[in-house]
């Protein structure tokens, strides 16, 4: 059986830790950094990294764009 | 099963979203959260995948987006307040074979620009106009725009908007709905992934129509303002869903 | 070969935006030029050389129209009168602060206000001084024949694209109403687009064309240190078409003694005062300015410290008669004889005005 895994990377600096991103996952991957950014703004990362599907939502809502995606297929 | 490791999975082969590359290198000025920024992306993914970047002309107008200059990639102009439309009927009328769009909030297009957006709609002037409705004037500090719910709190109607005094919201997607010279004219919105989804088709649809000739196409987004609804980005799109959308309801009213 | 016609002033410079290879003219009617745009459309530019005329619902929405296509480097003019021009000062002002070339004609009637239709010299100052906001000018053409409305058409298009500014072609009721003849010089051909990319690619929006930065058309800047170095830019601009494209006329400047000072249709007045006063042994001449911005100060000056006075005869309250005295620096008489609200003077009451206010005043 195939299945996916995906992972995400957040361009630290350009996050504005609007944290939209986090519910739009399905899979409950992010949370917001304790860290803050270069602009004192708390950003996203994955929490859960081996349960993101890089299904793109977080992506698709983020209004900046910080986030790019990359997905695998997986052979059982 | 082997363990896989984040570095097996983040290579460029993998790659099934990135940035178009029709954003500069700017960081967008809007608050976090605000919705300006996933319009900006789809109308540039759109422009990138039709591969009309050399052809495209757009218009910014005044307002939050006064900017939208600085991230797009494109040739574009910075029209008066609300005089995006005259613009753009003037860029396109000697230029036809060029891709002309504006992008307006609803202080811009909905109030001091109503004339300019209501006759280039009636002449069906072949451009895109994509308008973002967030119910407030967000630049200049949380004014009540003509699209400010009733009821709804402002910096200008602090005890919320009395439609008695204060009019009643101007749904201008209605309004342009029956203008012959219309050919598409749709509402969408941006925060969540599926709705962001339909509103790329919307915006891809809307190029795709001045390719044709077919006219002009306008597409509304209801967006939010967190900063001017004084919300969490959060909270401002579950207000959004249960308050905006009443109002202002999502749909195609017009696809011909 | 030219061609003689006999026309109206707004016909010839309709027909002369035309011949000029413009690309496009946005109007809105109003009197006393309406003829203007009733004339485009009878003459279906578009397919004589496939100029774009459209009528716009209001005159923000034509100078808008302008705005924008003007920012793509084409040949784009309008016209409209006292109060549409009233109305387009935001975007004169949008204009000169983003450098976009535009022709504007205004065919001035009485004012203020909804004033009447007939013609009026009473928007010098908005023209001169600029009636929008901001440290801004406008190259302003004062034509005075019918003759000058269409030749004007070409003399302003090259000024706009010389120096990306605005030209304002100051007409009155008279001279856009009165019939002359006029002569018509060859079609020019419009520009293609990619003589236009050829030539303007480095502003203009013509579509971000492969290998090069976006091209942006706004007059924001919200760096203060970057707005003012733009100011300075701006005003060094000014300073070189202040040094360098005065147009005068002189009548009988030579053994003068006085000065009529009259553009437009006043100064056609003055140009039968200056025969009644000379065959009554006045030695009077005529300083007539073709463009009102740059004013010419020059001369002005050269001649304040022959003569003995100057009239500044105006169809308005005085307001050109500032620029005179500012550059005469009290070094003569200087008086004003106006006639407002769209009256014309007659030869006789300008020479009766010259002897009271200046000979005998």
């Amino acid at each position: 059986m195939a299945k996916v895994r995906g992972a995400i990377v957040v361009d630290v600096e350009r996050c504005k830790g609007c944290e939209l991103c986090i519910g739009s996952c399905p899979t409950d991957v992010l949370r917001m950094a304790v860290d803050v950014n270069g602009k004192g703004y708390h950003y996203a990362y994955m929490e859960n990294p081996e349960a993101c599907t890089g299904c793109v939502n977080c992506a698709t809502v983020c209004p900046d764009t910080v986030i790019t995606v990359y997905r695998i297929k997986v052979v059982d | 099963m082997a363990e896989i490791k984040l570095e097996d999975i983040i290579k460029p082969e993998n790659l099934v979203f990135q940035k178009t590359k029709l954003f500069t290198d700017k960081p967008l000025s809007y608050c976090p959260g605000c919705g300006h920024g996933v319009v900006h992306r789809l109308i540039l993914e759109a422009i990138e995948e039709l591969g009309i970047e050399s052809e495209t002309i757009g218009v910014a107008p005044v307002g939050c987006s006064v900017l939208a200059y600085e991230f797009m990639n494109i040739d574009i102009a910075q029209a008066p307040h609300g005089r995006a439309p005259a613009l753009a009927t003037g860029i396109k009328r000697v230029y036809p074979e060029k891709f002309v769009f504006t992008y307006q909030g609803d202080g811009d297009l909905a109030a001091i620009g109503t004339a300019e957006t209501i006759h280039a709609c009636n002449r069906g002037e072949n451009i895109s106009i994509f308008f973002i409705n967030n119910g407030i004037y967000g630049m200049t500090g949380g004014q009540m725009a003509p699209t400010t719910l009733p009821g709804m709190a402002s910096s200008t109607s602090p005890y919320g908007r009395d439609v008695a005094s204060m009019g009643h919201p101007l749904k201008m997607t209605e309004l342009v709905a029956n203008l012959p010279g219309t050919r598409f004219v749709a509402r969408h919105a941006v925060h969540t992934p599926a709705l962001v989804r339909k509103a790329k088709k919307a915006i891809l649809k809307a190029f795709e129509n001045q390719k044709e000739n077919k006219g002009l196409s306008f597409i509304e987004i209801v967006s939010n303002c967190n900063s001017g609804w004084k919300m969490t980005p959060v909270k401002s799109n579950q207000w959004l869903t249960e308050n905006m959308l009443e109002y202002y309801k999502l749909g195609t009213l017009k696809d011909e | 070969m030219g061609e003689l016609r006999l026309m109206k002033g707004n016909e010839a410079i309709a027909e002369g935006f035309i011949r000029a290879g413009v690309d496009a003219y946005y109007g809105y009617p109003i009197t006393p030029q309406s003829e203007v745009m009733e004339y485009l459309m009878a003459e279906k530019p578009e397919e004589r050389t496939g100029m774009v005329v459209l009528q716009a619902e209001s005159e923000l929405a034509a100078i808008n129209m302008v705005y924008g296509a003007a920012c793509t480097g084409k040949k784009i003019v309008t016209s409209s009168s006292s109060p549409g021009i009233s109305l387009m000062q935001e975007s004169f002002s949008y204009i000169a602060g983003s450098e976009v070339p535009a022709v504007v004609l205004n065919v001035v009637r009485g004012g203020p206000g909804l004033g009447d239709i007939q013609p009026a010299q009473s928007d010098y100052f908005q023209s001169t001084k600029g009636g929008g906001h901001g440290d801004y000018r406008q190259i302003v053409l004062a034509p005075s024949s019918v003759q000058e409305m269409y030749d004007f058409v070409n003399l302003a298009f090259d000024l706009a694209f010389k120096y990306r500014i605005m030209v304002l072609i100051l007409s009155d009721g008279a001279i856009g109403q009165m019939m002359e003849k006029v002569m018509l010089d060859e079609q020019k051909p419009r520009l293609t687009n990619q003589e236009i990319k050829d030539r303007f690619d480095s502003w203009a929006l013509t579509g971000r064309t492969p290998g090069r930065e976006h091209n942006i058309i706004t007059s924001l800047d919200l760096d203060q240190e970057n707005l003012e170095r733009h100011n300075f830019h701006l005003q060094k601009k000014y300073k070189e078409i202040e040094e360098n494209e005065v147009i005068l006329e002189e009548v009988s400047l030579e053994d003068a003694e006085y000065v009529f000072m009259a553009y437009g249709t006043s100064a056609r007045i003055c140009h039968k005062a200056l025969q009644i006063a000379r065959k009554e042994g006045i030695k009077v001449g005529l300083l007539r300015p073709i463009t009102l911005w740059p004013f010419p100060e020059k001369k002005v000056k050269e001649l304040a410290s022959k003569v003995k006075g100057f009239l500044s005869v105006e169809m308005s309250a005085g307001q050109m008669i500032e620029d005179i005295r500012l550059a005469v620096e009290g070094k003569t008489k200087v008086a004003h004889f106006g006639r407002y609200g769209g009256v014309i003077h007659s030869p006789e009451e300008v020479v009766a005005a010259l002897k009271s206010k200046i000979i005998g005043g």
